[in-house]
């Protein structure tokens, strides 16, 4: 067993654990994109990250891939979490603004603009088609290939592929590749923000638990009644 | 050889030594007992060398090397300025030994360390590593001691050592040189540090674009293997261990630890999430203790000369040598090794001879790709590995490139950028999308098209990456940015505000014209110009169309009185 501090509340779990399924054991909510429950966690999409340590020590981790150790202090909404998920999220919008998910959790986390040129990119190398298809099906058809900016997933050699059953398990789980919520301004990059709030109260309660919805973006403790 | 008289071919041994640091000078010859050096030598040279000086100790007076401040010949290899302020322990032993031969190195004391270590027990040596003080090499500067302590006291039945040798940084040679020049004290600290660990199997992982390094080193596992210094039962001790050769297919990435394993084990070169750090789950998920050339080749010297003398070297954090290439606008370009803890000031001006062309200092890159530039102000930093973390830089594995006057800096970052965007592994978002867009941004401003608003997006962008990436390569991507934002903010300022590259260099920015007092009419930049933007009459003054113009630059090149400006 591992003895731990998150936002604040101490608790004791099983060593093994990850900080992710620990605050949601909890009833955190740390906003995701590339994990899911029956899957391998990849810490690629680093949605999920918190704050960990002290001082100068302090860093931000991936949630989902740390496991929780003796002793450590997490942070899971903190200006500096709260600033680089919404930059996270600028970033997906900007490559991929056409998906319900990423406008749900750029909706979610009070992100209203996108400030660089915008692509449709489609593909935003979550990865979880990757594990569905290895993990879950048992086919391991397809993978990602080339780096950088060049990276792709695709089967093996761009041929087709003698593993791949159709199954259609890769777009069952793909972020992307569904349609987008017709809100009331289809058209803009960020759809119309029915959630969106500024995450005002973090001013004053960085470091304790809201129970409201995720911490520092529903506002409701500050919102005027109309 | 051949031309000799026969009773004095048994008077001169000719060696061909790996490389002695001194680039700028290269190809040398240095003539033993004394140490008599001469500089850019060519093959006719090579009869009058064995004849004259190695057998009638007569010196050629045209090869020695010239210092350039006082203007006087130098003999001795000893006396000139670029090796007098280094402190060369690993690579004064590259001018000894022909790589190919594993008896010259046993000649020089090699594997001496090794029968000694044989002898200790295992926590002894880990023990004296840690209390050399010795810090990897590689960039991250994590003790050494440490490192084989915890993978020693991880539980597995199998463990491996593995040498990185997949140095990528555009313009750092170090861990080459000393493959190729000296690659037995390589494989001697990687049985060292086996023997210590528990592991009796290791690899040395080396980039494909080092053909040399990638022959020498197969070549030295090969005779080591012949001696018995490898294989089972080395040197009677009862202890057995193998090393295995595997090249890398040129990615930059692969230099990260969990990356590079993954490679080794046939997998795509994409680095994992810490921790599990190697030492507790590495290649084939037992416990691997990864470390660089130079640290490698640091250990025979700890466990042969003892801990104290080497952490006598160096300052009281980073003991020991670094070796550093010096490379970019310099006098004299080459591989220096300085004790840690030595100014920028000293190696630049001191060892490296100042700034070519007399050109003014601007900064210094260290680090590789994803160091930091440091101005003026700061050149007298002791470089060690926290003050220059502090100073925005890194360490990284001892690339050092340093800029003049004429280079301008937001050029530089979209330079790194570019090739980092390219060399990501792709996997995780900040990295990939944030150095992209990064990219993006100072492409935009180096062309003019730059935002006010563009320089806070690019330092909340810069810090985002540095804070959420997964690896260390994504962790430092920033530092081009986020340094040149710091020092040189008034040069991406100007690009933006008043459209003008101060340094002249950004093609967006530039203007070509002839200046009219100068020009003769001759017309050679009017024949050069690709485009057809230079006009005019013959022997009158001529002008350029703006319009036409692509800004290459050759107009310049042609023009042999000065009579072209770039504003």
């Amino acid at each position: 067993m591992a003895k731990l501090r998150i936002d604040g509340i101490e608790i004791e779990v099983e060593k093994g654990w990850t900080i992710l399924e620990t605050a949601r054991f909890l009833g955190i909510d740390i906003p995701t994109l590339c994990y899911d429950d029956g899957l391998t966690p990849w810490g690629g999409c680093r949605l999920c990250v918190v704050e960990i340590g002290e001082g100068e020590k302090a860093k931000l981790v991936s949630s989902c891939t740390y496991t929780v150790q003796e002793g450590l202090t997490v942070r899971t909404g903190s200006k500096r979490v709260i600033k680089a998920r919404k930059l996270l999220v600028e970033l997906l919008l900007s490559s991929a603004p056409s998906s319900k998910t990423i406008q749900d959790l750029a909706a979610k986390l009070g992100v209203q603009k996108v400030r660089f040129k915008v692509e449709h990119d489609t593909c935003v190398y979550c990865g979880l088609c990757v594990r569905m298809c290895s993990e879950q099906m048992n086919a391991k058809a397809i993978g990602f290939t080339y780096r950088g900016v060049g990276i792709k997933i695709a089967t093996p050699f761009d041929r087709t592929s003698e593993e791949c059953r159709r199954c259609g398990a890769c777009m069952y789980i793909c972020p992307v590749c569904q349609l987008r919520c017709d809100g009331p301004h289809a058209e803009r990059v960020v759809c119309g923000g029915c959630l969106t709030v500024d995450p005002r109260c973090l001013e004053f309660y960085e470091d304790i638990q809201c129970y409201m919805g995720i911490k520092g973006y529903c506002g409701a403790c500050i919102r005027e009644k109309p | 050889m051949e031309k000799l008289p026969p009773a004095a071919r048994s008077k001169v041994h000719i060696r061909i030594t790996g490389c002695h640091g001194f680039c700028e000078t290269e190809p040398n010859v240095v003539i033993y007992p004394e140490g008599i050096f001469y500089q850019k030598v060519k093959p006719e040279d090579a009869e009058g060398i064995v004849k004259k000086t190695a057998l009638e100790r007569v010196i050629i007076d045209r090869l020695l090397y010239t210092d350039i401040h006082t203007n006087k010949k130098i003999v001795h290899e000893k006396d000139i300025p670029f090796y007098k302020k280094q402190q060369r322990i690993l690579l004064s032993r590259n001018s000894l030994v022909d790589p190919t031969h594993i008896d010259d190195y046993l000649r020089i004391g090699g594997y001496k360390a090794l029968s000694r270590a044989l002898r200790t027990s295992s926590t002894e040596i880990i023990t004296m590593v840690g209390k050399s003080g010795l810090r990897g090499r590689g960039g991250a500067g994590f003790l050494t001691g440490l490192k084989w302590k915890l993978c020693s006291q991880s539980k597995g039945d199998e463990k491996f050592v593995i040498c990185n040798a997949d140095e990528g940084d555009p313009g750092a040679y170090m861990d080459r040189s000393l493959l190729e020049g000296n690659p037995q004290s390589v494989i001697e600290g990687m049985i060292i540090g086996a023997y210590a660990i528990g592991s009796h199997e290791g690899y040395v992982y080396v980039r494909n674009e080092y053909p040399l390094a990638v022959k020498n080193i197969t070549l030295a596992v090969e005779q080591a293997n012949e001696y018995g210094l490898l294989g089972r039962n080395i040197l009677g001790s009862g202890f057995d261990f193998d090393i295995k050769i595997v090249q890398g297919a040129g990615a930059f990435v692969c230099g990260e630890e969990t990356a590079l394993i993954s490679s080794i084990e046939g997998k795509r070169g994409a680095p994992r999430q810490k921790p599990f750090y190697p030492a507790e789950r590495g290649l084939y998920k037992k416990p691997t203790n990864i470390n660089n050339v130079e640290t490698w080749a640091n250990i025979p010297l700890i466990v042969e000369e003892g801990p104290e003398w080497f952490s006598g070297i160096g300052t009281e954090t980073c003991k020991g040598t670094k070796i550093f290439s010096l490379v970019g606008k310099i006098r004299n370009t080459g591989l220096v090794e300085v004790p840690m803890g030595i100014t920028l000031k000293e190696i630049i001006y001191d060892i490296g001879g100042g700034i070519v062309n007399d050109k003014k200092f601007k900064a210094v890159q260290t680090g590789g790709p994803s160091g930091g530039c440091i101005p003026k102000d700061l050149l007298d930093l002791p470089l060690d590995y926290e003050s220059l973390i502090r100073a925005g830089s890194i360490m990284g594995s001892g690339g050092m490139i340093v800029m003049d006057e004429d280079t301008c800096m937001v050029d530089i970052a979209r330079y790194f950028l570019n090739f980092l965007k390219d060399e990501s592994c792709g996997n995780c978002l900040p990295c990939r999308k944030g150095i992209q867009r990064m990219h993006e941004i100072v492409v935009d401003i180096t062309e003019g098209k730059g935002k006010e608003e563009d320089i806070s997006l690019l330092n909340d962008l810069a810090e985002t990456v540095r804070d959420t990436s997964l690896c260390g390569l994504g962790q430092t991507a920033s530092n081009p940015v986020l340094s040149t934002l710091k020092y040189f903010g008034e040069e991406y300022i100007s690009h933006i505000k008043d459209k003008k590259c101060p340094a002249g260099v950004c093609r967006g920015l530039i203007h070509y014209s002839i200046i009219e007092g100068k020009c003769n009419g001759c017309g050679l930049c009017k024949r050069f110009c690709t485009e057809g933007a230079v006009e005019g009459e013959k022997k009158k003054p001529h002008y350029i169309v703006e319009a036409k113009c692509i800004k290459c630059g050759v107009c310049i090149d042609s023009c042999k009185f000065d009579a072209i400006s770039v504003e």
